[in-house]
């Protein structure tokens, strides 16, 4: 079974409902590690040492934070910067991460529709996530698509009951060896896997 | 002092110390334990004590003035005002019920009006020490059940004194018994016209009211920092208004209560509440083994089943009076069930009440016997009605746990203890007030108290090295102590009282400096606040920053900084245990500073070892090697 670890970044969780839901679901499951950085690092001192142990002992890291201005807060990218180092994550030398996976799994309070060419927001998830995927890429982890909960302002407590469910199923879908994702387009979000929408429709 | 009295104080004490830990340790309250000892040493089982038992219920009788005073010293005149409602409004159709229907049945049992009232406004009083006990031990008083119950409870606390007040009245048909205990009562005033004896009665409550707002005699002797002296001023004070009462004629136990209201807002609240409890304790203690000593098992034995019927029915008359109250104020129903199960039983007041009665000659003392019989009856069933309650009704009815927490997860509810409210303790206390937790203030110096309480800050006067005052203080309930006092070797004593005996409460503790920080992570306490080492830290950061430095990377080797400092303290701590040095704090702070020279020389400077956002060494790996490039 595959280790995964959640790096978990939101400055005000006991504000979010989505996301404390998302990450309640998830807190007891076996071989999950739920990483809170802002709980653990209020004064952005990150412990590097500390973040390179946790990510040697995963195989499957995943980014977990709200979307705002079009990436994740401010912590997020401070862990990004301090702790994916020249000559270790990246570099001459620096293979301390490779063939690891890493996604990202965030709330937006728009809907899918408004992230398009055509929408309000112009590029799609996709396309703003291209950062984190190229992080990724550069460490020589492999980068899947993201699971997404959009339009979070609208959802009912059935909705979020729904995500709650997929997110478990997607964790375990991650935990096994042979999860399948279609290359390219064909799967622009894990959200669209044939494994989650088995669960949606319970 | 003769040996016989020596002998009856043996006898009682030791019963007491057997029984009532046994009681304990069977889940019952200690109300019970004392009975059970009254019961064993009494007339009908060991025969140590026999008619003298009637004076000591009398002198004991005084522990029930001490609990009233201790019950007014809980209720602020402002939490008072604003349960005024539920108190009247439901303890007052409880009593009135209850006395309505007990009164009824009482006459179609054959007895008398006389004797019919007064026994139905004994039945009516619920027993405060068994439910407030039960409630305290179960953390119950936030709820609507507890809430509830107080208010029942002290509204019959309240109205049990114009009880008294009434019995007499109903006497005057037995005018001969009814002189001969007035005679024990002489009121000065009996001599003075009816307008001048108002007036004085009206005097002396008022005089209670002013002498114990303005009046700084607690402040004079806290002062003295003689712990006995102030016990014998809180004793004082309970005794003086209970004598002056007497003097006009005025119940002692409502001047006490209203004595115990108009100290609740004084600073010295907790400090006067844990010099009188051991007081109370051993006076109610002694009042219940004398009635246990009291009861009389003659007559159980002659007619077993008119008690079985009277108790049964008594319980069970109560029980409903109290379900339909609670209907009408709109209980949930398992809230419902849990007041009229908790509140069913004939309380203390009953023996006072009955006692009172059967000296007035208003009723027999086999109708006493009768009725102290079923009271101590019920009160011996109570816990254990209730744990029926709850094992066994209650989790087949009623509200189950609500489906989904609030939003907000940060209880309000929480309850801190801050020691000391020094110049450190007062920002800490600012800090968490801004946050909307309201600590539980103690600070041991009486002037810096007064001059806080004037600016609104809710402080208590106290030695927090004490277990009884820190008890009092709430250390059972609250979930976090923060020590914020200054004096290290009050601190040490503090923290080993209370590691002792609240093991569960969470120690945040101020050190002044690294030794005494040593000295505490030793005892066991593990979050230890440095108090010189932010601000020394910040200080060095600034000067940093005076010399050219960037802010930011200074801050950052601050954080670090701190970091590692904390950990040598852990590391160094267990050395400091072994080093014969240990005592003399001068020297051994100049070793440890030594030491810490030593370890930072060897580490070597931070700066060079922090890689973040570092380009020049990232340039120089670069030109150097061949490997991939990031853009």
């Amino acid at each position: 079974m595959k280790k995964i670890l959640i790096l978990f970044a939101h400055p005000r969780y006991e504000q979010s409902r989505t996301n404390r839901a998302l990450i309640e679901g998830i807190r007891n499951m076996e071989g999950v590690t739920i990483h809170d950085l802002y709980e653990n690092y209020p004064e952005f001192n990150i412990d590097i040492l500390t973040e390179k142990d946790l990510l040697t002992q995963h195989d499957v890291m995943i980014w977990h934070h709200p979307f705002y201005w079009y990436s994740c807060p401010p912590l997020m990218k401070q862990w990004i910067d301090i702790v994916l180092e020249f000559g270790w994550a990246y570099g001459p030398d620096g293979n301390a991460l490779v063939g690891k996976t890493a996604l990202n799994v965030m709330t937006a309070g728009g809907s899918r529709a408004v992230y398009c060419a055509e929408g309000r927001n112009h590029y799609t998830i996709r396309e703003f996530l291209r950062p984190f995927e190229q992080t990724a890429r550069l460490c020589g982890m492999e980068y899947l698509p993201p699971y997404a909960v959009m339009g979070t302002h609208g959802l009912t407590r059935d909705d979020l009951n729904a995500h709650v469910d997929q997110y478990q199923e997607l964790i375990r879908s991650l935990q096994g060896a042979d999860m399948e994702v279609p290359e390219g387009d064909a799967c622009q979000f894990l959200n669209d896997l044939p494994i989650l929408q088995n669960t949606k429709t319970e | 002092m003769s040996g016989d009295f020596l002998f009856q104080a043996v006898i009682y004490l030791l019963a007491a110390v057997v029984c009532v830990p046994i009681a304990k340790r069977f889940g019952l309250s200690s109300v019970l334990g004392y009975l059970l000892a009254g019961i064993i040493i009494g007339p009908y089982l060991l025969g140590f004590i026999g008619e003298e038992g009637e004076d000591i219920l009398h002198f004991a009788e005084f522990g029930v003035v001490m609990m009233l005073f201790l019950i007014g010293l809980e209720i602020e005149p402002k939490a008072f005002w604003k349960m005024r409602k539920t108190i009247v409004g439901m303890g007052g159709s409880q009593v009135a019920l209850t006395v309505l229907l007990c009164f009824g049945v009482l006459i179609l049992l054959g007895y008398n009006w006389q004797s019919s009232v007064s026994i139905a406004m004994a039945l009516a009083l619920s027993s405060t020490a068994i439910v407030l006990q039960t409630l305290k031990e179960k953390n119950l008083m936030d709820t609507v059940y507890g809430a509830s119950s107080f208010s029942i409870l002290l509204f019959q606390d309240i109205i049990v004194i114009p009880m008294l007040a009434i019995v007499p009245l109903l006497g005057t048909a037995q005018e001969t018994a009814a002189g001969g205990h007035d005679a024990g009562h002489v009121s000065l005033l009996d001599n003075l016209p009816i307008g001048l004896q108002t007036v004085l009665v009206l005097l002396s409550v008022v005089f209670v009211v002013l002498a114990g707002r303005y009046l700084p005699v607690l402040r004079v002797v806290a002062r003295t920092r003689l712990r006995e002296l102030f016990s014998a001023c809180a004793l004082l004070i309970v005794i003086a208004i209970a004598y002056l009462m007497e003097l006009v004629g005025l119940s002692p136990a409502l001047g006490a209560f209203l004595g115990g209201v108009v100290l609740a807002t004084s600073e010295f609240k907790h400090e006067l509440e844990s010099n009188l409890e051991p007081f109370k304790g051993l006076l109610l203690g002694l009042f219940f083994i004398a009635v246990g000593a009291s009861i009389n098992f003659a007559m159980i034995i002659d007619s077993p089943v008119r008690i079985t019927l009277l108790v049964i029915g008594v319980i069970a008359l109560k029980a409903v009076v109290l379900f339909i109250v609670a209907s009408i104020f709109k209980i949930k129903i398992d809230q419902k069930l849990l007041i009229a199960v908790g509140l069913a039983q004939v309380g203390e007041f009953a023996f006072v009440l009955l006692s009172f009665t059967n000296q007035l000659g208003i009723i027999s003392s086999d109708q006493l016997d009768l009725f102290l019989v079923i009271t101590a009856i019920s009160m011996t069933l109570a816990p254990l009605l209730s744990i029926f309650n709850e094992r066994l009704i209650l989790p087949r009815i009623g509200t189950k746990e609500s489906e989904e927490k609030p939003m907000d997860t940060i209880e309000k509810k929480h309850k801190v203890i801050l020691v000391g409210f020094g110049h450190f303790g007062s920002t800490t206390g600012r800090f968490l007030r801004a946050n909307g937790v309201e600590p539980t203030i103690l600070d041991h110096d009486s002037s810096r108290v007064d001059l806080l309480r004037k600016l609104g800050f809710e402080v208590y006067y106290g030695d927090a090295t004490r277990e009884d005052l820190l008890e009092s203080a709430g250390a059972s309930e609250a979930d976090i102590l923060i020590s914020a006092i200054d004096d290290p070797d009050a601190v040490l004593e503090m923290v080993q009282v209370l590691q002792h005996k609240f093991p569960n409460l969470k120690l945040m503790v101020r050190a002044k400096s690294r030794v005494d920080a040593y000295q505490l992570l030793n005892a066991g306490v593990t979050h230890i606040y440095r108090e010189s080492l932010d601000t020394s830290v910040r200080v060095a950061e600034e000067a940093l920053h005076f010399l050219g430095h960037r802010k930011y990377t200074i801050h950052r080797q601050a954080q670090n900084f701190k970091k590692y400092d904390e950990e040598s303290l852990r590391r160094l701590a267990d050395k400091v245990l072994n080093s014969e040095e240990y005592i003399f704090k001068v020297r051994e702070e100049i070793a440890q500073q030594e030491a810490l020279l030593k370890e930072d020389l060897k580490r070597g400077s931070i700066e060079e070892e922090d890689t973040s956002w570092d380009s020049a060494s990232m340039r120089a790996r670069i030109s150097g090697d061949s490997g991939k490039v990031k853009e």
